[in-house]
């Protein structure tokens, strides 16, 4: 019910929003090494907004360059429609948490969240009671006295938490915030920093490589690739609709598959290779006859049974190569008569529901014609 | 734990022996009814009493304290900031140049620096006096701090330094509320390094020194040549007390420090 009262959260899908923060054409080279390239991106107020990428592909060049550590090379970089490169770290609405936390090691957990507080000339009462708030905010209350090196991993990530959070910053980039913390504690308090997000109203960028996490959190994804955005999309529609190989590849599970495009009305057809009937597919993309196709389809999508099922565009014979039984899920691997591999998955409903099917067996796999999304070159 | 064999223990006695015996010797001789060096004729305390009336001697002694104050102070805060430069401003047009620049006086035989030192004066004008010693003793003695510095600055996390700016600070907010408070024990010690270097330099300060200030080794240097007294001994004596004592003092504070952050650990660790 509260969904349905809730106005969806869409502001780049409205022309009349302003954006906060506007990349415009950014490179940023580090001697002939180009770390951006060319970056054009807009970010909304409240949005957490998450930048995916491998190692090395200029995330945190990107975020730098917001916190003001570096410069764009060339290109601009607009906060609230102001130009932030002739405005020193210091004096940015920005707050920057850092990969590393880089808490003060000489100063107390209170005294590290103060600092910034401090700064700003606030004292006494005020001071007191904002970073009792982060304090409670965070669950860091009976830490207050202790140096960063009396507390764990997972409180010290708190307290940098908290002390980019105490001023109340417009923006704030969290650097892969959750990288050194367990599986629990991590899904703990990626849910902490969405709910810290829904109290504060804060912009986050949020930089991470591991995408489930970023599935998790954010309102848009970012895909980086080599310095360039390769999709900026809703995590759904990253993950339902990649708009090349690399993002399918990159984030969850997927089945490729390299064919050329047969169009047929409404629908696409796609020769994949001898000894197999072609896939039917569909797209708004428009495809040449015999062009270069990628088609691709998560595990889940695919189903496999025992009988040839009379109700779908798309069924194809295969022998079972291997099986995994995951607890939840069981995924086959089905190799097709042209060789290509076809990876499933499917819910475990029943208790030991697919014991019919075995190593070596014959199976026929499907999908709907709209399972799969028809990538081009 | 091994145990002491008669070799350990030889070797152990010898070399304290070695290290301790000649101030044994002089602190010993210090306290000879005496006037002659090497023969011992009773316990006195009479030449720590000669001692005190010697102005010559304690003016000296207090242009030594006065000159190691100030120049390990002046050699502390130059030091420091081109440690900082060096390490900090990455590469900039004659950086090895900077610092092959820094790092030769360590090298320079002291009596080319004086020399040279000397003539600067002399070439300027500058009458020879306190002023011109505490220079020159900082000049040499702030290549000391500026190794010292820069080897602890070299380890110490940048992103600490951003994290300051990143809340808010100035840049000399940053260093002086970061980066100093964690780089303090090394420019403490960088300066005790730069206060004893000034307070037995003789070579430098032969040099840069005039008539109105002669520093303490220069004028147990020149008295020793006329014949070693007494004098001298209780002087002496009156020197190692004085450093024993700064030692000591030294490692206690530093034990306390310890001791007190460790209650603190446990402190925190209860609440
Ligand atoms: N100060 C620098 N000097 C030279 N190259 C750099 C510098 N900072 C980053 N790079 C290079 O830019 C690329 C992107 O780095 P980075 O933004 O840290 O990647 P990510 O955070 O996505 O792993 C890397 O190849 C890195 O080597
Ligand atoms: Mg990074």
């Amino acid at each position: 019910m509260t969904e349905a009262l809730r106005p969806v959260f869409a502001p780049w899908n409205d022309p009349d929003e302003k954006p906060l923060i506007q990349f415009k054409n950014v490179t940023k080279r580090f001697g002939d090494f180009t770390a951006i390239d060319d970056l054009t991106i807009d970010i909304f107020e409240r949005e957490f907004f998450a930048l995916l990428g491998p190692s090395g592909c200029g995330k945190t060049t990107l975020m730098r360059m917001l916190a003001g550590f570096a410069t764009p090379t060339e290109g601009t970089i607009l906060l609230s429609g102001q130009d932030i490169a002739p405005i020193p770290p210091n004096k940015r609405a920005v707050n920057m948490m850092f990969q590393s936390y880089a808490l003060f090691p000489h100063l107390s957990v209170w005294e590290n969240i103060a600092f910034g507080l401090k700064r700003e000339g606030i004292k006494g009462d005020a001071l007191n009671s904002r970073v009792d708030e982060m304090l409670r905010l965070t669950r860091l209350e009976r830490f207050a006295r202790r140096k960063p090196h009396q507390i764990s991993g997972g409180q010290r990530q708190r307290v940098a938490l908290a002390r980019s959070l105490a001023k109340a910053p417009k923006l704030l980039l969290l650097d892969e915030p959750l990288g050194a913390l367990d599986k629990k504690l991590r899904q703990d308090t990626q849910f902490e920093l969405m709910d810290i997000q829904e109290k504060t109203g804060t912009t986050f960028v949020i930089v991470t490589h591991d995408q489930e996490e970023a599935m998790t959190v954010a309102s848009r994804i970012a895909v980086m690739d080599e310095g360039r955005m390769i999709q900026v999309d809703t995590p759904a529609r990253i993950y339902e609709a990649p708009n090349t190989v690399y993002v399918a590849d990159f984030i969850g599970d997927v089945n490729i598959i390299e064919g050329r495009a047969i169009p047929s009305g409404e629908h696409v057809q796609i020769a994949w290779g001898e000894g197999v009937s072609d896939i039917t597919g569909t797209t708004d993309k428009s495809f040449d006859n015999g062009e270069k196709v990628h088609f691709a389809i998560r595990p889940e999508k695919v189903s496999v049974s025992v009988e040839k099922p009379d109700d779908t565009p798309n069924a194809f014979q295969g022998k079972v190569l291997d099986i995994a039984y995951l607890g939840n899920l069981s995924t086959y691997h089905v190799e097709m008569p042209n060789g290509q591999i076809i990876k499933t998955q499917s819910a475990n409903t029943r208790r030991l529901s697919r014991r019919a099917i075995t190593w070596d067996d014959t199976v026929w796999i499907s999908f709907t014609a709209t399972a799969g999304v028809l990538l081009k070159g | 734990m091994r145990r002491l064999t008669w070799f350990n223990t030889t070797s152990l006695t010898l070399g304290f022996a070695f290290l301790y015996l000649p101030m044994v010797i002089l602190v010993i001789y210090s306290f000879n009814s005496s006037k002659l060096v090497t023969v011992w004729a009773g316990f006195s305390t009479k030449w720590y009493g000669e001692l005190m009336r010697n102005e010559a001697f304690l003016d000296a002694a207090w242009v030594t304290i006065k000159v190691a104050v100030l120049s390990s102070t002046f050699a502390t805060v130059l030091g420091t900031l081109a440690a900082y430069v060096l390490v900090r401003a990455g590469r900039f047009w004659g950086r090895t140049l900077f610092s092959g620049m820094i790092y030769a006086p360590l090298v320079m035989p002291e009596v080319i620096t004086g020399l040279s030192l000397l003539l600067l004066f002399i070439g300027i004008g500058l009458d020879r006096g306190v002023m011109t010693i505490v220079l020159a003793h900082t000049t040499f003695s702030m290549c000391y701090v500026s190794v010292v510095v820069s080897s602890r600055l070299a380890t110490f996390e940048m992103s600490l330094e951003e994290a300051a700016l990143d809340l808010g600070s100035t840049p000399f907010e940053a260093f002086r509320l970061v980066t100093l408070p964690i780089i303090a024990p090394a420019v403490i010690s960088g300066w005790l390094l730069a206060f004893t270097l000034s307070l037995d330099d003789l070579v430098i300060a032969s040099f840069t020194s005039g008539p109105s200030a002669t520093t303490l080794p220069i004028k147990i240097f020149s008295a020793v040549r006329l014949g070693v007294s007494p004098e001298i001994n209780a002087l002496s004596t009156i020197m190692i007390a004085i450093v024993t004592i700064g030692v000591i003092s030294a490692s206690l504070i530093s034990k306390r420090a310890a001791v007190r952050q460790r209650l603190e650990e446990q402190q925190a660790v209860r609440s």
